[in-house]
């Protein structure tokens, strides 16, 4: 089932177009250079959907519920709409996918390099090299956990662990845990590891607060209803803070259940503000603890009168407006942890991830390494990115986002071939 | 009465600010600023210090004039106050920087500002300086700024307007954050 078409996809060739990657974005672009009879391969460096499988904690599930799991010509087919895939259940859907699209994938093939010629791009894969005329990277947006500098002073005896490496709470030794970051991310595994019998200590930067459910529909229905995912890359007023907004303070649960900082507090763990280095053995937090919390209510409440005023010009039929709790701090929260003491036996990163483009011998990246692009069209003719978040609209970065961006660049890209039709014989 | 709406204006130019943000953006070389001072000790705990000069945008700056402060301790220290204490001073500073914030921030989503107060307390037990009891730091142990804003706003957007400020405050962020002092002597 994994291999899926191996057995007609060339190790290497000629070919219009190169899709690198075999996530829910290549395949969905695959699916629609399909849709075009454009000749193209897709070079994945695992398996399908290899970043669920290898990339991803034993607990974690989708942020979105399964109404939104849908790709272009495939819709989530189960019989719990409203729940939320475990990772099996999202490989499974991606591997179905594969299968049902058709999409010549070849696997385990890893791209080694791509540099630009005067027909275009040359792929050096591990398996063989191929010619393309255009190159859509789908190689995902969470390649790399990123670490802050001060990752390098945490003395070595603290074990020290990326959410890439973590899988779950029985791998960490006993004692205190100091989680770093407090998106979906940080505030998930303080959960769980909380949960385990941990004493936990998250630190807080900046952050987005989002209900799970309000007026008794999932927030995604809200968001989804009310426009908000639609909104374009040229809409807003500042893109490269909403392409770097970290990911909302969400979990996927058959209970729906609500995760925030106060609930965090109420199972025990203990807030800091954000983490800005470390000084003779001692973690130091920043003060700033009080004010990242009244910017993510403040956001947070804005977002829920946002909601209330859509839902007031239209006809639906929902719950009551609500309010929830402000982020509540201690009068003094903590400055400083001892990291000599051993209270604190383990630090996880969770401060985010990046894309590895180390293989990428074309001059397309700023000076913060990030790939410069408009809405997906990369500086470099005929080569495209999909699959980052708010490539081309808010919802860019779920598995439903994608579509519409794959068929924007589809377009774009069919265009750039020059319109010829390269009917597969 | 007048039915002309008015314009808001706090006098922040924020098209300049938002023209410089780009340019930056462009040329982050030209973002590299260095600020000083200069001070001379007068007598016992009092000093004079001056700012003018600075460097920023690629080359030297000054104001348009030198200013220069008088810090001292109060008579219940034993001393003559001939000026604030240099504690008080960075309350002055993280005041200034926290309004002028409130200012730009206003202005950039257009409301109209009628009055900004700010009131400041910052508990210290001054056991830690006179070397009592090692457990007390010298600093603060904590400030509280209160503002009393009247705006043409709704409470929570002037409430926004404030985070913001902190979040964009560089006086906010060197009080809240560590920074590594280095002192030289005779170099």
């Amino acid at each position: 089932m994994i291999d899926l078409g191996q057995k007609n996809v060339r190790s290497a060739g000629t070919t219009d177009v190169v899709v690198i990657g075999a996530g829910h974005a290549g395949l969905a672009t695959s699916f629609c250079l399909n849709e075009r009879s454009i000749d193209h391969v897709v070079l994945e460096r695992g398996e399908v959907a290899n970043s669920w499988r290898k990339e991803r904690w034993d607990s974690l599930k989708l942020l979105t519920p399964n109404w939104q799991s849908r790709l272009p010509g495939f819709l989530y087919a189960g019989d719990d709409p409203d729940g939320f895939m475990s990772m099996p259940e999202v490989i499974d859907f991606i591997a179905a996918y594969a299968e049902f699209s058709e999409a010549p994938v070849k696997t385990n093939t890893t791209v080694t390099s791509v540099s630009q010629n005067s027909r275009g791009y040359r792929v050096v894969t591990n398996t063989g090299e191929w010619q393309a005329k255009s190159v859509v990277i789908a190689s995902g947006a969470c390649n790399v956990a990123v670490t802050p500098k001060v990752a390098e002073s945490i003395p070595a005896d603290i074990a020290s662990l990326t959410p890439h490496q973590y899988r779950g709470p029985a791998q960490l030794e006993p004692g205190g845990v100091l989680v770093v970051g407090a998106s979906a991310t940080g505030l998930q595994l303080a959960d769980e590891i909380c949960h385990a019998g941990h004493e936990v200590t998250i630190a807080v930067g900046e952050h987005v607060r989002m209900p799970r459910r309000y007026r008794g529909q999932d927030i995604q229905v809200w968001l989804d209803r009310t426009g908000i995912l639609n909104e374009c890359y040229d809409e807003v007023d500042d893109l490269a803070r909403a392409r770097g907004l970290p990911s909302p303070q969400l979990i996927g649960s058959s209970e729906r259940k609500l995760l925030d900082l106060n609930s965090l507090t109420d199972n025990g763990v203990r807030l800091a503000g954000r983490l800005m280095g470390v000084n003779n053995g001692a973690a130091q937090f920043s003060g700033s603890l009080s004010n990242v919390c009244a910017l993510a209510d403040l956001k947070m409440k804005r977002l829920l009168d946002m909601i209330d005023n859509w839902i007031m010009t239209h006809p639906v039929l929902c719950d009551g407006a609500e309010r929830f709790d402000a982020t509540r701090i201690d009068e003094s929260p903590t400055l400083s942890v001892d990291l000599t003491d051993g209270s604190i036996r383990t630090i996880i990163w969770a401060t985010g991830f990046r894309p590895d483009y180390s293989w990428l011998d074309v001059p397309v990246l700023d000076r913060k390494g990030r790939i410069r692009h408009d809405g997906g069209v990369v500086d470099a003719p005929g080569m495209y990115v999909v699959g980052l978040p708010m490539l081309r609209r808010r919802k860019s970065s779920f598995i439903h986002g994608i579509e519409d961006d794959v068929r924007d660049l589809t377009t774009h890209l069919h265009n750039f071939l020059g319109g010829e039709l390269r009917l597969a014989s | 009465m007048s039915a002309v709406l008015k314009e808001v204006d706090n006098g922040v130019n924020v098209e300049a600010l938002l023209g410089a943000r780009e340019a930056l953006t462009e040329a982050p070389e030209a973002a590299h600023f260095v600020w000083r001072a200069t001070s001379e000790w007068q007598n016992g705990t009092h000093t004079q210090s001056s700012v003018n000069r600075y460097f920023g945008l690629g080359e030297e700056q000054s104001h348009v004039q030198e200013y220069s402060y008088d810090t001292d301790h109060p008579e219940i220290f034993a001393s003559e106050d001939k000026g604030s204490t240099p504690v008080e001073f960075v309350l002055v500073g993280l005041a200034g920087c926290l309004t002028a914030g409130i200012a730009a921030v206003a202005q950039n989503r257009a409301i109209q500002l009628n009055s900004v107060k700010a009131t400041i307390d910052a508990p210290m037990d001054i056991q830690g300086i006179l070397g009592i009891d090692s457990d007390v730091r010298n600093g603060f142990a904590g400030i509280t700024v209160k503002y009393q804003i009247d705006a043409n706003a709704s409470e929570d957007d002037i409430a926004a307007i404030v985070a913001q400020s902190q979040k964009r405050s560089a006086v906010f962020d060197i009080i809240a954050n560590p920074t590594n002092v280095t002192v030289e002597v005779n170099k």
